[in-house]
């Protein structure tokens, strides 16, 4: 669309073909849509719950207690001397939004399909929208993470200062992850039922329940390249005050970007067939 | 766009889908294994196959062809500003495809379209409410996702809310709503859209009359601000008041493009895909057992000569011939008269006395029901041939809607329409006895007489 003198919009309606990247214009114009969508996500999620948003914190909160006993208590691994209460939480806090908001966004649109053969809007609104929405989740979570730090004692250091550009390094990772997936998930209904063991497996990838060191050196580069690593590792550090592990960050932060960029890419080329396969 | 006028200009729309490729049976439990470890595969082609059209050439007919569906082929027009276009067809012709393409909701396969304005259409009412929200909420909702800002939103909220009469119950959740609250919730916010070209898809409004009559009022209410329509629509009547232009849509493609007048008789008179007169040439392939086979069924007027269609105050004949093979069979002709929506308005058998219960012998009949003009409402009407043997009935055939013929409305004299322009609903339309008394000069307040 491009406004003409006298501002009436005039659309182009053709076959689309090559590559497209997203259109920030119509994202700009849409907007309120998406405004709207997330404030529904966030509304709609607890409605007729007896616990409301306490569920943001009980989740997280049961999978602590979980692996504390499983993994710290029975399996004793090593976790650089921290413990391991503090060790895990740091991390599964922020996987936990990570994973929900993977979970939703990659089945955003096979649960909005009776909206796309109805009404034309940027497509990509649906699986942005969990990645904001979550956020919400994420925040009230931040409450138990605050309890636990207070518990044992941490003193905040300056590398806290880096926690928000850690919040939208984590934000890259649904956001990438949703845009491939939804648009596979709408024509291969496989994706719904592989979801569940990929989360199982997504965990084991990262350093949520073992520490990074763990790791042989010789992998160190490839293991740093799942963008996962660089976000838990990261959180730990701006939590924790240990030094900032830049070897995992700055090359996740890369495969992070490339995947939102890829995956934007990719969602805009199948744009064009979701309404005819649905 | 060339011309400032115009509003909407298609150009060699197409759109193809692919129906899904065959599957390919297995004869033995090895293959079937077989099929089975490689079905993966074979549906990510299927499935790849699906959108994907660089193999279809315009002239596609070859071995692929029979999996391809031009849902829409090669249509172009142009519609102007203020302009209410009625677009008609038989189900399956590709109007809704049409509108998708328009509003953006699919892209075309092939061609090109240019839109000057926001458009907005009926179709759309409802979309994204969601029951857990309230009644608030949904509007902000369903106005954003029908294209709104939310400050749009925010100047027409009174009216909006108005417009419904749910004001008591903004802040319940929609699942408490009765059913008629939330389509009216729905239809005001799609009442205070301002597009500049409004789309309104009648087809599939069905059901509900209430909301085709809003629908309706919307449409004329859009149209006298001099913003543009495209109406799409069964109800010829409709499409006649309401639109100055008309297109018909036939097997994807446009048939004809024209004034209303011009365009809804040729619908009406349109191959539905059923001709007005069938013949089985060659004896096997006719329809019927061994006592007697159909070889030919058809429209005939009063001359006798096969017709498409007949004014509505005509008289017109169903004319069928049949071979009798063996002798000696009580014979029971009849048929069933369907109209445009599939329901049979009433059947006929034959009740010539000169044949009726009596036995026939081999040979060849033509027998021919007559319809009285005045009887069948305006429309296409769909005839079921059939024969029976008596004694025990034992059907030697039936053709179901084997043929249809067109009745043409007129504002002739001696029809039940008479001059009158306007709505003539019901399935057959009569022309009936009236007797009226009129007691001249009688004063006010003393009721006139009536005959009873």
């Amino acid at each position: 669309m491009r406004a003409t003198g006298d501002d009436i919009p005039v659309t182009t309606i053709e076959p689309a073909t090559g590559f497209e990247t997203i259109d920030i214009a119509e994202l700009r114009r849409y907007r309120d849509l998406f405004y709207f969508l997330v404030l529904r996500d966030i509304k709609v999620l607890y409605a007729q719950t007896i616990l409301g948003f306490a569920w943001a914190i009980l989740n997280p909160a049961v999978q602590i207690i979980l692996f504390a006993v499983v993994f710290g208590a029975v399996a004793n691994i090593p976790t650089d001397g921290i413990p391991y209460v503090l060790f895990s939480t740091v991390a599964i806090i922020p996987w936990t939004y990570m994973s929900e908001a993977m979970i939703q966004s990659s089945q955003s649109l096979v649960t909005g399909q009776h909206m796309l053969g109805k009404v034309y809007f940027p497509r990509i609104i649906f699986p942005l929208t969990p990645v904001l929405a979550k956020l919400l989740d994420f925040a009230i979570s931040l409450l138990l993470l605050i309890g636990i730090m207070v518990y044992y004692g941490v003193a905040p250091s300056w590398n806290l200062l880096w926690l928000p550009v850690l919040v939208v390094f984590m934000m890259c990772i649904p956001a990438g992850f949703g845009l491939w997936l939804s648009a596979l998930a709408i024509r291969f209904r496989d994706v719904k039922f592989a979801m569940p063991f990929v989360m199982r497996m997504l965990i084991y990838t990262a350093p949520i329940l073992y520490t990074a060191s763990s790791v042989p050196d010789q992998y160190r580069f490839w293991y740093s390249l799942n963008p996962i690593v660089g976000v838990v590792e990261g959180f730990r550090a701006a939590l924790l005050g240990s030094p900032m592990p830049w070897e995992f960050i700055v090359p996740g932060a890369v495969t992070g970007v490339l995947m939102v960029v890829a995956g934007a890419i990719y969602f805009r080329r199948m744009e064009r067939v979701f309404v005819d396969v649905i | 766009m060339s011309d400032s006028d115009t509003v909407v200009k298609a150009e060699g729309l197409s759109k193809i889908y692919r129906l899904g490729i065959k599957k390919q049976a297995s004869d033995s439990l090895a293959s079937a294994m077989a099929g089975f470890l490689r079905s993966p595969l074979r549906n990510y082609r299927k499935y790849r196959s699906l959108y994907r059209f660089d193999d279809v050439s315009d002239t596609t007919n070859g071995s692929n062809a029979d999996d391809i569906i031009w849902a829409l082929r090669d249509v172009s027009f142009e519609v102007r500003q203020g302009e209410v276009l009625g677009i008609v067809g038989r189900n399956g012709a590709g109007k809704s495809t049409l509108l998708k393409i328009l509003t953006r909701i699919t892209p075309p396969t092939r061609g090109r379209a240019e839109i000057r304005g926001r458009v907005s259409s009926l179709l759309e009412v409802g979309t994204g409410f969601h029951q857990e929200l309230t009644g608030r909420e949904n509007v902000y909702l369903n106005g954003t996702i029908l294209g709104m800002t939310k400050a749009e939103v925010d100047r027409k909220f009174d009216e909006i809310v108005a417009f419904s009469g749910v004001e008591r119950f903004l802040d319940t959740p929609v699942k408490r709503y009765s059913s008629g609250m939330s389509v009216r919730l729905a239809f005001a916010v799609a009442a205070h859209l301002e597009p500049e070209i409004l789309i309104v898809d009648e087809v599939l409004a069905v059901g509900d009359t209430e909301f085709q009559k809003k629908c309706i009022n919307k449409m004329q209410d859009v149209s006298r601000h001099g913003r543009t329509v495209l109406f799409v629509s069964h109800n010829m009547p409709a499409v006649s008041a309401l639109c100055s232009r008309a297109i018909l849509m036939s097997g994807g493609a446009v048939a004809m493009d024209g004034s209303t007048h011009d365009v809804v008789s040729a619908y009406l008179n349109s191959d539905s895909g059923v001709p007005s007169a069938r013949e089985w040439i060659n004896l096997p392939e006719a329809p019927g057992r061994s006592v007697a086979r159909l070889r030919s069924v058809r429209a005939v007027g009063r001359d006798g000569r096969a017709v498409e269609s007949v004014d509505i105050g005509e008289e017109v004949g169903i004319e069928m011939t049949i071979d009798v093979l063996l002798a000696g069979r009580k014979l029971l002709p009849h048929y069933w008269f369907y109209n445009e929506e599939g329901a049979v308005m009433f059947a006929a058998l034959n009740q010539d006395p000169a044949w009726y219960d009596r036995e026939f012998p081999v040979g060849r009949i033509v027998t021919t029901a007559w319809l009285p003009g005045n009887l069948l409402a305006a429309g296409r009407i769909f005839v079921t041939a059939a024969l029976i043997t008596r004694h025990p009935d034992i059907s030697q055939f039936d053709e179901p809607q084997v043929i249809a013929f067109g009745v043409r409305d007129n504002m002739g004299a001696g029809t039940a329409r008479g001059d009158w322009a306007g709505d003539m609903p019901g399935v057959i339309r009569p022309l009936l006895k009236w007797d009226t008394e009129v007691a001249a000069g009688v004063a006010a307040g003393e009721p006139a007489r009536q005959r009873s």
